[in-house]
């Protein structure tokens, strides 16, 4: 993923993707909730652009993004969510649950704070049997008052787990406002902790792979774990049900004019002379390939319950 | 260790410290940790000296149990077989997000693509004044997850060849070890491991079937001893697992005795052996005279030895019920 064009790709493919989503759930096609990663793209994919093979990821109810950014299928992830046989995890996980071993996503975890749990785990794995990767936990602003979050950045740090914590702050608790319900600064727990912590633009995709290549270097070099916040904006409600009427006046609109995908459209002119049409093909082909996936999802097979499944390994 | 009649024995603590270290020799992928089970050796002297003999493989931890229950999670779906110890099984539910969201749904949801393998280990059950918060059974909490195996030994040689399976075992299993346990000594086991969900009989009888798991079959084995005394010939079922529940086993002591009581230390309401008898009687309603339970009040367990001894069912009160429901309450001894 070092072109740069291909980060601009996989965040355009991100957000195509969760189009979709929403259409085909206002169609009856999506089922039981949703919760979109629109605004947040350059987070997910300037981490995982920064990743090697045998890195481990956990992510979140929000994690199409993170699955995407890692490469999961985007058949194989719309086919779960329209609860076919051929999803991901066989029409079993739904949106929020969704794990892809072969793309090393541990899981992607529907209980705030679990994602941080899950790699501090991997991180020990990795650490205990000296295999030079590293674990990445993905997770919101509101995740910082759980006790996930408190137990685990302690428990990592103590024992140098190669474990980089990315906190997507998109200011928003679902739907209250971080600052109402978090007691200073977010970036300033781990530090209290000794944990290397860095604050970043989330929505400058360029911006992010620098941090977050310092910050999974740190933990692959055996010092321990590495703080990461990516300052962001979701363009869409917490939920599928959520109007966002709890958003500041004009705010929707300053962040909109800060979309990392016109960001990176931008810095791709600027930088590497890459001309809008170039880009504009980029767009017509991801939102073919969309057509072609719904398309291809709403003719595949629905899981037989008579096959039933079994409770234990 | 020896008895007199040459049996070797074996003192129950040590077993499941001799299986914890059979497995690690076994499997490099076998790691152990909690809070004071490293340098100390656990609070209950399970432990001592695994950490000299597994380096880093056996360390202590911070007071955290979410985090050490999702450490054992992520470690084991990465490649690792965790064995963790929650100090206190009065402490689980503070692991509950990770056993019950994440570990024991891991294998389901995930579509079948990786499996779980972790071992929580936890002391459980009253009998020595540790008051509410020390000495709950926690099978109400844990029983209703799929996904999630529960084992409870009532034996030094159980122990040691079911905590071996269960270290083996590519699921999430909780592994209950009564602390009023700790200190007695068995025979050892003649096999390296037990299956998990398979029940034992473990006296035969034909009067009534005695069902209980971990400390409450050697409460059964007691009063059966003493009902033999009354002339009542009791078959002891140990259930072993709690999830699985091996029903079957128990139908077929009902389908000969036709009575069945069913034992536990906690409370009727939510507990395994209301449930147990719910599958029996809906499964086996033909073979049974009598079915009934013998539980513990539904408060919290208090401290007082004079309040905690009446609130646990023992020897005594399972001969006294027995019986009674037998309707010999009035008949002479002997």
């Amino acid at each position: 993923m070092a072109d740069a064009r291909d980060l601009y790709r996989r965040m355009r493919l991100i957000r195509t993707f969760e189009d979709t989503v929403q259409s085909q759930f206002q169609q009856g096609n999506v089922h039981g909730t949703t919760h979109l990663y629109s605004g947040q793209e350059a987070s997910g994919v300037g981490v995982c652009s920064m990743l090697r093979d045998g890195d481990k990821v956990a992510g979140t109810y929000r994690g199409h993004g993170h699955a995407l950014a890692l490469g999961v299928s985007p058949q194989k992830l719309m086919d779960e969510l329209l609860g076919r046989a051929s999803g991901a995890c066989g029409g079993r996980a739904g949106s929020m649950n969704v794990v892809d071993v072969e793309h090393g996503l541990i899981g992607c975890f529907g209980i705030v704070g679990g994602s941080i749990g899950a790699a501090t785990g991997a991180a020990l794995t990795q650490k205990l049997r000296g295999t030079g990767a590293v674990a990445v936990a993905f997770f919101g602003d509101g995740t910082a008052n759980q006790a996930y979050f408190h137990e685990c950045l302690n428990w990592a740090q103590v024992e140098r787990l190669p474990v980089v914590f990315v906190c997507e702050n998109n200011l928003y608790m679902e739907f209250t406002p971080i600052e109402a319900v978090t007691a200073g600064a977010i970036a300033a727990r781990p530090m209290a902790m000794g944990i290397p912590t860095q604050k970043v633009d989330g929505n400058d995709v360029f911006a992010v792979r620098e941090a977050a290549g310092e910050a999974i270097d740190h933990a692959r070099s055996g010092r321990g774990p590495a703080f990461l916040e990516t300052l962001t904006y979701r363009f869409v409600g917490h939920s599928r049900s959520d109007p966002g009427r709890y958003r500041k006046p004009g705010e929707l609109d300053a962040w909109k004019g800060r979309d990392p995908l016109v960001l990176a459209r931008r810095a791709l002119a600027e930088h590497w002379g890459v001309e809008p049409e170039r880009l504009d093909e980029i767009d017509a082909e991801v939102a073919g390939e969309l057509e072609e996936v719904v398309a291809r999802g709403l003719a595949a097979p629905f899981p037989d319950p008579a096959a039933g499944g079994r409770e234990f390994a | 260790m020896s008895g007199g009649d040459g049996v070797e024995t074996i003192e129950f603590r040590v077993a499941v410290r001799e299986a914890i270290a059979a497995e690690m020799e076994r499997d490099p992928a076998v790691v152990f940790f909690g809070e004071d089970v490293a340098a100390a050796g656990g609070v209950f002297a399970v432990t001592p000296g695994l950490r000299k003999r597994f380096g880093e493989r056996v360390f202590d931890t911070p007071i955290s149990e979410l985090a050490l229950a999702a450490g054992a999670f992520g470690a084991a779906v990465t490649g690792l077989r965790p064995v963790l110890e929650i100090m206190f099984a009065d402490f689980l539910p503070l692991a509950m997000d990770s056993l019950v969201n994440q570990a024991a749904k891991y294998w389901y949801v995930s579509g079948e693509q990786a499996p779980c393998p972790l071992v929580v280990r936890s002391a459980m059950g009253a009998g020595g004044n540790f008051g509410a918060m020390h000495s709950q059974t926690p099978v109400p909490w844990l029983q209703g997850v799929p996904g999630l195996k529960v084992v409870a030994p009532a034996t030094a040689g159980d122990a040691y060849a079911l905590l071996r399976a269960a270290i083996r075992d590519d699921n999430p299993v909780a592994f209950l070890e009564h602390k009023r346990l700790y200190s007695v000594v068995d025979p050892v086991s003649e096999v390296e491991t037990l299956p998990l969900g398979e029940a034992a009989v473990v006296r035969e009888g034909g009067d009534v079937t005695l069902v209980s798991v971990s400390k409450g079959v050697r409460d059964c084995l007691r009063a059966a001893a003493e009902l033999a005394e009354r002339g009542i010939d009791c078959e002891v079922v140990d259930m072993r697992s709690l999830r699985p529940l091996d029903t079957a086993t128990v139908l077929r002591s009902v389908a000969k005795t036709n009575r069945v009581v069913v034992v536990e230390e906690g409370p009727l309401i939510g507990g395994w052996a209301a449930n147990l008898l719910g599958i029996l009687t809906a499964e086996g309603l033909h073979d049974l005279d009598d079915a009934w339970t013998i539980t513990c009040p539904e408060t919290p367990i208090p401290y007082s030895p004079t309040l905690e001894d009446a609130f646990l069912p023992d020897p005594a009160r399972i001969a006294a019920e027995v019986t009674t429901r037998l309707g010999l309450a009035r008949a002479p001894a002997g």
